[in-house]
C-alpha cells in the first residue's frame, strides 16, 4: 500500500552537515518533497518533507531516520482560526511562511487558507488578540 | 451653505440627516465636486480599531463590611496588579499592566499572553474577575484583607479611560539589523523583512479633521461599542509636525483622551491583546463623527490613503536610540498594496491597525445617527492647534548626584 505522509523532521547541530534525507531515495525507494528547511542559530536543522512510497518502505525509513539521532514529529496537528478572536488586522500576512493568510483587497477581511499552512506555528504567538490556535 | 451643529441635530432627529463613512465620501466628492457634497451631506463618520497602549480603566468597587482601604494598599485583579493610590476603593487598572510571575522578557521573547488589557476585555464581557487585596488597617477602615469575585455590573463606576488614543498617522516600522526583533509595532524581520504600519489612513478619525476644526473636547464619539467623549488632548500630542498641502500631518501629530462608560462596551471593540516580545495591551474601537459644518471640512474628510504619508522608520536603531533618521516616505495607498520599495528592496507590509473592523465601525456610527440614537455634540473648548506651537519634548535627563 502507497503512502504519503507530511512530517517534521528535527536535526541536532552534529547532523546538520551529514547526507541523510538522500539515502531515503538510495536505501528505501522513498520520494520526498521538501516544504521547507532552515538551520536555527543554534544549528538544529528543520525539515518539513512529504515522503510517500510503499506502507513498509516508509516504516523502514522512520525506523532509519531515527536510529541516526532525528527527532520526527508528524504534521498532523493543524492551525485553526478562532474567528470570534480574529479582528482582521493582517499582522500574520508577512508573518506566514507559505501565504497562508491573504487579505481581500476591497473589504481589507484576512483569509485564512488552511490548505496552504504547513502548521509550523508563526503565527500563533505573532497574532496580537491570539486568534490562531494549535490543535493536535 | 454653513450649517451649525443645532441644524444637523435638528435633521437627525427628524430623520432626515444624511450621514456617509469617510470611505464613502470619497466617491461622493468625486463624483458631485465639494460644493455639491457638502450642501447635501450632513455628517461623515470615520474609525479605528487597533492597539492602544495608553489605555486603561478606573472602578469603584463598592464598601466590605468590615471596610478596607484599599488606597495606599496592594490590589490584583485576575494577578494583574491595579494602581491603588486613590481613595479606599477606587482603582485603576492600565492595559499594560503585567502579572508579578509574568516571566516577561526573561525568555525571550516573552509572549505576554494576559494583561490589563485582557482583564478589562473579561470585565465588560461580564466575566467574573478574582480580586486579592492587601491593605494596611486603620481605625476607620480596620480590614487588612480582601478575595472576592467581582463583576462589572456590580460595580459603583467603570470607566474607560484611555489617557491617549486615535494617533494622528504612525511611523512604519521595519528593521535594518540582521536579526529579527520584537517590537509594539510586531515581529520584524531582519535585513528589511517586512513593514508594520498601524493607521486606518482615509478613515482614521484625526486624519479626517487634520487641523482639529470639529473634534474638540466634549466631542461624543463611538468607544468600544459604546457612547463616550473626548476629553482632553491625548497625552503626546504634538500639532505642529510636518504636514502635506492638504494639511495632513506627515508623521504621528495629535492624540487623544477618550473616556467612556465601560458598563456599555461590548469586548468586541475592546480586545485584550499580546505582543511578542514586547508587552501586554488592548486594541480598542473609535468613531468620531465629523459635522460638515463648511466646504472646507468637507474637502478635508475627503482624503484619500493616497493623500496620506509616513515616515518609514529602522525599528532595530533610530527609533531606541531616538535618532531622527527616516528611510523614507510611503503613502498609505502604498502601503495597502501589500509591499513598498525601502533602499531599492520590496518589502511586504502588515498592518496592526483593522481596517475592515475600522470601517465597520464607521458604519456603526453611521446608523446610529441615521437612526437618531446619536446626536452631535459642540466640543466645549477646542485641542491645541498648529498655533498653540505645542511639540512633543523629549526627556531632559540631569543626573541626579550627591
Amino acid at each position: 500500500m502507497a503512502v504519503s505522509k507530511r512530517i517534521v523532521l528535527h536535526f541536532p547541530p552534529r547532523l546538520v552537515d551529514r547526507p541523510i534525507v538522500s539515502r531515503l531515495v538510495k536505501d528505501f525507494n522513498l520520494d520526498f518533497n521538501i516544504l521547507k528547511a532552515s538551520i536555527t542559530p543554534d544549528e538544529e536543522g528543520l525539515l518539513v518533507l512529504e515522503l510517500s512510497g510503499e506502507q513498509t518502505d516508509y516504516d523502514k525509513g522512520i525506523k532509519y531516520l531515527t536510529k541516526t539521532g532525528v527527532r520526527i514529529q508528524s504534521l498532523s496537528q493543524d492551525v485553526i482560526r478562532n474567528e470570534e478572536r480574529c479582528t482582521h488586522c493582517g499582522v500574520c500576512i508577512t508573518i506566514c511562511p507559505t501565504g497562508a493568510f491573504e487579505i481581500e483587497p476591497l473589504s481589507r477581511r484576512v483569509n485564512f487558507y488552511n490548505e496552504k499552512c504547513l502548521a509550523c506555528g508563526l503565527c500563533i504567538k505573532a497574532c496580537p488578540p491570539r486568534a490562531m490556535e494549535l490543535h493536535f | 451653505m454653513a450649517k451649525t451643529i443645532g441644524e444637523i441635530n435638528n435633521r437627525i432627529q427628524q430623520g432626515k440627516a444624511v450621514v456617509v463613512t469617510a470611505e464613502e465620501i470619497i466617491d461622493i466628492v468625486k463624483q458631485k465636486g465639494i460644493n455639491k457634497a457638502a450642501q447635501e451631506v450632513d455628517v461623515v463618520t470615520t474609525g479605528t480599531f487597533s492597539p492602544m497602549c495608553s489605555s486603561g480603566a478606573y472602578f469603584n468597587i463598592g464598601h466590605s463590611k468590615p471596610r478596607i482601604k484599599l488606597g495606599g494598599g496592594r490590589v490584583y485583579l485576575n494577578d494583574v496588579p491595579a494602581y491603588t493610590g486613590l481613595a479606599a476603593v477606587d482603582l485603576f487598572l492600565g492595559a499594560n499592566a503585567l502579572p508579578d510571575d509574568d516571566p516577561r522578557n526573561r525568555i525571550y521573547p516573552g509572549e505576554f499572553n494576559y494583561g490589563g488589557g485582557h482583564v478589562i476585555e473579561e470585565l465588560v464581557a461580564g466575566k467574573d474577575v478574582r480580586l486579592v487585596a492587601t491593605a494596611y488597617g486603620t481605625d476607620c477602615y480596620p480590614r487588612k484583607k480582601l478575595e472576592t469575585w467581582i463583576n462589572i455590573k456590580d460595580l459603583n463606576e467603570a470607566v474607560l479611560f484611555n489617557p491617549r488614543n486615535a494617533y494622528q498617522n504612525y511611523n512604519v516600522a521595519v528593521n535594518l539589523s540582521n536579526r529579527a526583533i520584537y517590537t509594539y509595532m510586531g515581529m520584524l524581520k531582519p535585513n528589511l523583512g517586512n513593514a508594520n504600519y498601524c493607521s486606518a489612513g482615509q478613515l482614521s478619525p484625526l486624519m479626517n479633521d487634520p487641523y482639529y476644526k470639529t473634534i474638540g473636547i466634549g466631542t461624543k464619539i463611538f468607544l468600544g461599542g459604546g457612547v463616550g467623549f473626548v476629553a482632553w488632548q491625548g497625552t503626546q500630542h504634538n500639532p505642529t509636525v510636518p504636514r502635506t498641502e492638504k494639511g495632513v500631518p506627515r508623521e504621528g501629530a495629535g492624540t487623544l483622551a477618550v473616556i467612556g462608560d465601560l458598563k456599555q462596551m461590548s469586548p468586541k471593540w475592546l480586545v485584550g491583546t499580546s505582543m511578542l516580545g514586547y508587552g501586554c495591551t488592548i486594541t480598542i474601537g473609535i468613531g468620531i463623527p465629523i459635522p460638515i459644518l463648511s466646504e472646507e471640512i468637507l474637502n478635508y474628510t475627503a482624503v484619500t490613503d493616497g493623500d496620506i504619508f509616513a515616515p518609514v522608520v529602522d525599528f532595530s536603531e533610530a527609533y531606541p536610540q531616538r535618532k531622527s533618521d527616516v528611510l523614507g516616505e510611503v503613502s498609505y495607498a502604498q502601503l495597502k498594496t501589500g509591499k513598498i520599495t525601502i533602499r531599492g528592496k520590496e518589502v511586504p507590509t502588515a498592518s496592526l491597525s483593522s481596517y475592515s473592523r475600522a470601517a465597520e465601525i464607521a458604519n456603526t456610527l453611521k446608523e446610529w445617527i441615521i437612526r437618531g440614537t446619536f446626536e452631535l455634540t459642540e466640543p466645549v473648548a477646542p485641542l491645541p492647534g498648529v498655533e498653540s506651537g505645542m511639540t512633543l519634548k523629549p526627556l531632559k535627563e540631569r543626573p541626579i548626584t550627591g
